[in-house]
């Protein structure tokens, strides 16, 4: 066996394998079990993860980044995070107060930032893809709404309760291992609060720096809430190649997930 | 018909079989989420105390969910094997835990009885269970199953290596293949989840998986772990498909939602039977489980998701499997919210699988808005080594890319086999030797002068 690679408990002699993967692979051994290093940088990242779960909104510093005054912010009926956590049915439904917040206007669009369960990836980049979004030439947007201990559904009953025909619901994704700052982007036309039906949905997901970066996240979005009016759906029947092959300027190639070879 | 606890104070009354199961579940978030959890701790154990005096014979006559609505009820129902059952007809359920528990319940008598064992029978006796008992009567299971490796024998634990990777990318799968099998992981099958629903890309990792086991002479069997419609497409175009996998659920409604059906399982298991890749007799499927399935696809008829649970296995037994396995922290927290609900979930699932006679796995997991962490997998898997588990997973560095959950990792699996003196699939283990990766004491520690060099020289 090389010594010299042996010597180092933090690897295993094959550790050259790791270039061929993002996996914990050649962790290195003492008897069975993983050498400390391994064990204290697992449990750092399940605490960065554990940490975004738990982390909270701060409304006041999104709600200058967006730089609209007309922002509304909601609540769920999910009292706490525990609670959230427990009945995502009650995430999906605006508690009283809130309702009453959302009056119809001269828009037929809604944008929702959604703390989700990542607030921290909302904090990073909702307010930056919101601002890109809202701008769309083919929808008039209502003002954004905060939304807190909210699920992709409560973006449903906001868009019913402001008369508009299509919802954007901008949602901290579950934290990974990897990366806990990731965005998804639901969207939905017609939504009707109670039907949840995903397949009457799409999804961008894993918006993030190191993922798809927000700057191209909004482009697709564009492309798809613009085709979404055309073909008055989403989901299912709404595919984001057509969406994108529409698009005027010819997009560059961006994979949310590495090509395979 | 109603039945009435016999407790002094408040009188509870359950108005059916389905909601005194419920009652009387362990804790748990999915049945709070579903309305169905008792009120109370007293009520849950005045269920229990009713439970416990129900005869047997009455979960043959009571339905949870309708014949006529439900192909796993007419499953369970016309599978039942009545001269299996004879032994236990007589008892309530409350004395099939003492007997399960007793002198009389031998390995060999309980291998007879599974047929006679209905899912629901099967539940509700957890539900009177401690873990300990959990874990004394599944050990007395045996449930031996054998492709190119034999597995379920005691004294062994067998790994699922799961090398998945977000873009199924064949080096980055086949890097963790080789760290797995150096670490002397892999016994159960070399298992991926694709990250996309590809024939193509399925037949093209199976081809790359049977390479290597062909040129190294490697006793394991592989799957891609797609939906059963692609690996029928793979199957069409003669590839190497050991294992036929499927997810499934506790009721018709939601295998629909899985987007399967009896038939179609039927259809797959003659077609992986017709490739003939094993011995006559030898077990073809896969599958995966998981308390909440049903209450998430809105599939579950008001029946408490332990119960749910414990229906999908009728549906796994039919096909005789080489494996199955629960996820049973992979579904959230909004089903099993902390490691304390994840570990009594772990133990029932591992029991009511066995006892039905199936050869049951767990996959040791959580997500990270669980209220769980490592140590709750290593309790769990440690309490699942005890009770003889058939396999665990085996993922690198306990982390999985392409799923985002944390389930066991390959150095896990070595911890629970060097405590308690567990050893791989005996086939398994012959090739570990051979290769110089398992040394005479059994310990999986790799030279690198022999055939391991070679093996790690394919990449």
């Amino acid at each position: 066996m090389n010594e010299e690679l042996s010597s180092d408990p933090s690897y295993d002699p094959w550790a050259y394998l790791r270039r061929a993967t993002t996996a914990r692979i050649a962790l290195g051994r003492t008897g069975d079990s993983l050498p400390t290093q391994r064990v204290l940088e697992f449990a750092l990242a399940h605490a960065r993860a554990r940490d975004a779960v738990h982390a909270h909104l701060d409304i006041e510093s999104l709600m200058s980044q967006l730089g609209d005054p007309s922002t509304v912010v909601v609540q769920s009926q999910a009292q706490s995070r525990a609670q959230y956590l427990q009945r995502p049915d009650l995430g999906r439904c605006l508690a009283a107060e809130s309702r009453a917040l959302l009056l119809p206007g001269a828009y037929d669009a809604a944008l929702m930032l959604a703390d989700g369960l990542s607030a921290q990836a909302l904090q990073a980049q909702g307010a930056a893809l919101a601002k890109l979004i809202s701008v769309s030439p083919a929808w008039r947007f209502a003002p954004p709404v905060i939304a807190q201990q909210a699920r992709v559904a409560l973006g449903d009953e906001i868009a019913e309760a402001l008369g508009v025909k299509l919802v954007v619901v901008l949602i901290g994704e579950r934290p990974g291992l990897s990366a806990n700052d990731s965005l998804g982007a639901y969207l939905t036309y017609a939504p009707k609060a109670g039907v949840r039906k995903d397949s009457n949905r799409n999804c961008i997901s894993n918006i993030r720096p190191d993922g798809l970066p927000f700057e191209e996240a909004a482009k697709r979005i564009l492309a798809m809430i613009a085709l979404a009016r055309k073909l008055k759906c989403t989901g299912t029947l709404l595919k984001e190649d057509e969406a994108l092959a529409l698009e005027a300027a010819p997009l560059e190639a961006y994979p949310t997930k590495p090509v395979a070879l | 018909m109603p039945y009435v606890s016999p407790i002094a104070g408040t009188r509870y009354v359950f108005d059916d079989l389905r909601t005194l199961l419920a009652r009387a579940s362990p804790a748990r978030a999915g049945d709070r989420l579903a309305g169905l959890a008792a009120s109370s701790d007293e009520e849950r154990v005045a269920a229990r105390m009713v439970l416990a005096d129900v005869p047997l014979k009455q979960f043959l006559s009571e339905a949870l969910i309708p014949y006529e609505e439900d192909d796993v009820t007419r499953l369970i129902i016309d599978s039942h094997d009545a001269s299996a059952f004879a032994t236990i007809s007589t008892l309530t359920l409350g004395a099939l835990r003492d007997w399960l528990l007793s002198d009389e319940a031998t390995t060999e008598a309980l291998k007879a009885l599974a047929p006679g064992i209905t899912p629901e029978m099967a539940a509700a006796v957890s539900k009177l269970m401690r873990n300990q008992d959990l874990i004394l009567a599944a050990r007395k299971i045996s449930n031996v199953t054998k492709f190119r490796t034999t597995i379920g024998l005691p004294g062994r634990l067998s790994v699922r290596l799961q090398p998945n990777h977000p873009s199924d990318d064949v080096a980055g799968i086949g890097a963790a293949i080789l760290d797995g099998l150096m670490y002397g992981c892999g016994d159960a099958c070399i298992g991926i989840n694709p990250a996309t629903d590809s024939a193509a890309r399925a037949l093209l990792l199976l081809e790359r998986i049977d390479e290597l086991r062909e040129r190294f002479d490697i006793p394991i069997q592989s799957c891609v772990l797609a939906h059963v419609t692609t690996t029928l497409q793979v199957m069409e175009k003669r590839g190497p498909v050991d294992l036929v996998f499927q997810s499934i659920a506790g009721s018709q409604a939601a295998n629909d939602a899985f987007g399967v059906s009896l038939a179609m399982l039927d259809e797959a298991h003659d077609a992986a039977r017709a490739l003939k890749r094993a011995p006559d007799g030898a077990n073809l499927m896969y599958f995966e489980t998981g308390q909440g399935a049903a209450l998430s696809a809105e599939a579950h008829h008001g029946v408490d998701q332990q119960t749910m649970e414990a229906r999908a296995y009728a549906v796994a037994r039919r096909y005789h499997p080489l494996l199955v396995n629960t996820v049973v922290g992979f579904i959230g927290p909004e089903y099993l919210y902390n490691g304390k609900e994840i570990i009594r979930a772990g133990l029932e699932d591992h029991f009511c699988g066995k006892l039905m006679g199936l050869p049951m796995g767990v996959d040791i997991c959580y997500t990270n808005h669980a209220e769980a962490d490592q140590d709750d997998m290593d309790t769990l898997l440690t309490l699942l080594g005890v009770a003889g588990c058939t396999y665990i997973m085996g993922v690198p560095g306990a982390d999985d890319i392409m799923l985002g959950y944390q389930s066991t990792s390959y150095h896990d699996a070595l911890y629970a086999r060097s405590v308690l003196g567990l050893r791989p699939a005996p086939e398994f283990e012959a090739w570990l030797m051979k290769m110089g990766i398992m040394d005479g004491a059994g310990r999986v520690r790799p030279r690198l002068d022999g055939g391991a060099a070679k093996l790690l020289g394919s990449s």
